[in-house]
């Protein structure tokens, strides 16, 4: 008992330290049988599923958990602070990780060949970067974890399509870096002002001194370097090209999980360590909106030009980013509540789709959707998945994308910018445009020879994942009233400032 | 004039930094070669850690490692180690580890340039970049158009 007790108080560090060490033991277990490393990332997301799990439990029942690394007390040591925002964040990193190593085994076997155990061994210090950025206390910790989460992912994007998946990789490298040395600068000048590196420290003693311009620009560095590796509209470059070119397995991941932990980096520094009064004061809320604004109307525009699906749907998550920070940006309750929610649809619909972009793929070779014709009658599961998700990005009613999309146009409103509202349906008719072309496609398109077409389904393992994914869209859809009493309408309130503990 | 070289003289380390910072960033957006451009990364990130490192940097301030800390027959100059103006250790860590990260990112940016080498003959952007229109029909204008008709003409 004393053993389980001993693992119990240090559930929050070992939510980063299962995967760091399950990644590197990923190449011996590799050399003991090549066909391990599947079953042992799939054991090891298990785990961090269990941790992460278990640790929004602690949070929702008995308030925020801090956990001093090494003993050292804060400000002076590293603390690791779990509240409601990054339990659940860090729960969505390990459930999607789960989905996506459970689907991969056919997918990286095909498309990474006699590669898949470096492969895995990235996929899981991926996992361990996302999950040290969403879980630390410490704005020097969070630098270096997003470091890592950033180089794996270069790697993972340079395993994709030949040439391009390297071409790819290296301009968002390039973009990445310029990015995270924008956040060490930020952070620099914020030690120098406040002589702390502890998120919460730095909090309590940044109010003193806002009128000091180095706390603006500090605040101006954050804020830029996030965009970049949001892929917030004008700096969205590095993107539809990553995204394309990654192998289907690695899309799946970054399109649903990196973004997200940028969002969640953005939501956190804006509000957990300058205050929303001072991010409000300097009109850095209203620049974000028009931003979302502008990325939402701009990625729905540039999706429909698209002929790749994994391009459209690169685009399309410009756009969807655009929803998550329209609704940080309106800051009142309710377009928080919607934000955040966002941040949990997102992350299930982009994954489930990029999860059937990489199943047609595994079947048919074929990325182009124009040629999907008859793909209905030979991948039936796959392609209604891929109906479910599509509908919900929509947002119609009983999908999750209906909730968010709902609670977003009524924080709109709330804070009587009936432009956004526009925005939200226009974006919404948009989105119709670029899916309808694929359902026609899948469903009504005539290839020549249909008599022929016979049932190919993908394969079990590829099979599982998606479904669920699908099932959890419907299922939030209606049930969404929970985890929004229990998570988002509380925290989106500790947030703001508005009462309720943190 | 005098009265801004005398702002400048004072606070030279910032402009150092500052003028370093624009020279890589320069580089890494215009720079059409490959190997430039992650030339240009490491100084605009150099440019970061003389920042961190000049930050820490105190008056009159000796290395930060504790005077008399050494041996135990000088244990008692330790009491005295109040009076002794330290530099700030703190930067010089987060450096440290700042430049391995720094390192790393070098490390996959050159493996990376040597893939892209391998593939496309060459290190120059512009150059890979006709190349590649040219590897990747199908998802260049033309395929695309043709998909289209292919609708059309049902």
């Amino acid at each position: 008992m004393t053993g389980f007790e001993l693992i119990a108080t240090h559930l929050p560090v070992l939510a980063v330290v299962v995967p760091l060490i399950a990644g590197f033991l990923t190449p011996i277990v590799g050399w003991i049988d090549r066909r391990l490393p599947w079953y042992w990332v799939m054991l090891a997301m298990f785990v961090v599923l269990l941790i992460a799990g278990s640790n929004l439990a602690t949070v929702i029942n008995s308030g925020t958990i801090h956990y001093k690394l090494g003993g050292w007390d804060p400000p002076f040591g590293i603390e690791y602070v779990i509240d409601l925002l990054n339990g659940f964040v860090c729960l969505i990193i390990a459930f999607i990780g789960l989905m996506v190593s459970i689907y991969s085994l056919e997918s990286v076997k095909k498309e990474v060949p006699g590669k898949t155990t470096q492969f895995y061994s990235v996929f899981l210090l991926l996992i361990t970067g996302l999950m040290g950025m969403t879980i630390t206390g410490d704005i020097f910790n969070f630098y270096v974890f997003l470091e890592i989460s950033s180089l794996t992912a270069y790697a993972l994007i340079a395993m994709g399509d030949r040439g391009d998946g390297v071409v790819a990789s290296f301009n968002y490298l390039i973009m990445g870096t310029v990015a995270a040395s924008f956040i060490l600068l930020g952070i620099g000048y914020l030690y120098a002002v406040t002589g702390t590196l502890n998120m919460a420290d730095m909090q309590s003693i940044l109010p003193s001194i806002y009128e000091n311009r180095v706390v603006l620009a500090a605040l101006a560095f954050f804020m830029v370097g996030f965009s970049i590796k949001v892929g917030l509209f004008p700096l969205h470059a590095w993107l539809p090209d990553a995204y394309t070119h990654a192998p289907s397995t690695a899309s799946a991941l970054i399109a649903g999980l990196m973004t997200k932990v940028g969002v969640y980096a953005m939501i956190r520094f804006m509000f957990g360590v300058f205050t929303p009064a001072f991010v409000i004061d300097v009109n850095m809320t209203e620049i974000l909106t028009w931003a979302a604004a502008l990325a939402i109307i701009v990625g729905s525009v540039l999706a429909i030009a698209q002929s790749d699906i994994k391009r459209m749907l690169a685009y399309s998550s410009i756009s969807q980013i655009g929803y998550i920070l329209l609704g940080v940006g309106l800051v009142n309750v309710i377009g928080m509540q919607g934000g955040l929610l966002h941040i949990l649809n997102h992350s299930l619909m982009k994954c489930a789709l990029f999860l059937v972009a990489g199943a047609i793929f595994y079947r048919t070779g074929i990325r182009n959707l124009y040629q999907f014709k008859g793909l209905g009658k030979k991948m039936p599961v796959t392609t209604t998945v891929f109906l479910v998700a599509a509908l919900s990005m929509i947002g119609v009613p009983g999908t999750v994308g209906f909730t968010s999309k709902w609670y977003l146009a009524l924080g709109s409103i709330e804070a009587d910018q009936w432009i956004f509202v526009a925005v939200i349906l226009v974006s919404s008719l948009l989105n119709i445009v670029y899916f309808w072309r694929i359902f026609d496609n899948i469903w009504f398109g005539h290839p020549h020879e249909i008599e022929q077409i016979k049932r190919d389904e993908a394969p079990l393992t590829m099979l599982i994942p998606m479904v669920i994914l699908a099932i959890l869209c419907v299922f939030f859809g209606f049930f969404s009233c929970y985890p929004i009493e229990y998570i988002f309408e509380p925290l989106a309130k500790a947030l703001l400032g508005l009462g309720g503990a943190p | 004039m005098s009265g801004i070289i005398d702002v400048v003289y004072a606070e030279y380390n910032y402009w150092i930094y500052v003028t370093l910072m624009m020279i890589g960033f320069y580089a890494m957006i215009a720079k059409k070669n490959l190997i430039k451009k992650i030339i240009g990364a490491n100084i605009f990130q150099t440019a970061i850690f003389l920042f961190y490192i000049s930050l820490a940097d105190v008056t009159g301030g000796t290395a930060p490692i504790l005077v008399g800390g050494h041996g135990g027959e000088h244990a008692e100059h330790v009491e005295h180690a109040a009076e002794v103006i330290y530099t700030n250790p703190v930067p010089h860590c987060l450096i440290l580890t700042a430049i391995v990260v720094a390192v790393s990112t070098t490390a996959v940016a050159l493996a990376l340039i040597i893939r892209i080498y391998n593939e496309y003959g060459s290190i120059e952007e512009d150059v890979i970049l006709a190349a590649r229109r040219e590897l990747q029909p199908e998802f260049s204008e033309h395929a695309r158009q043709k998909g289209v008709a292919e609708v059309g003409e049902q």
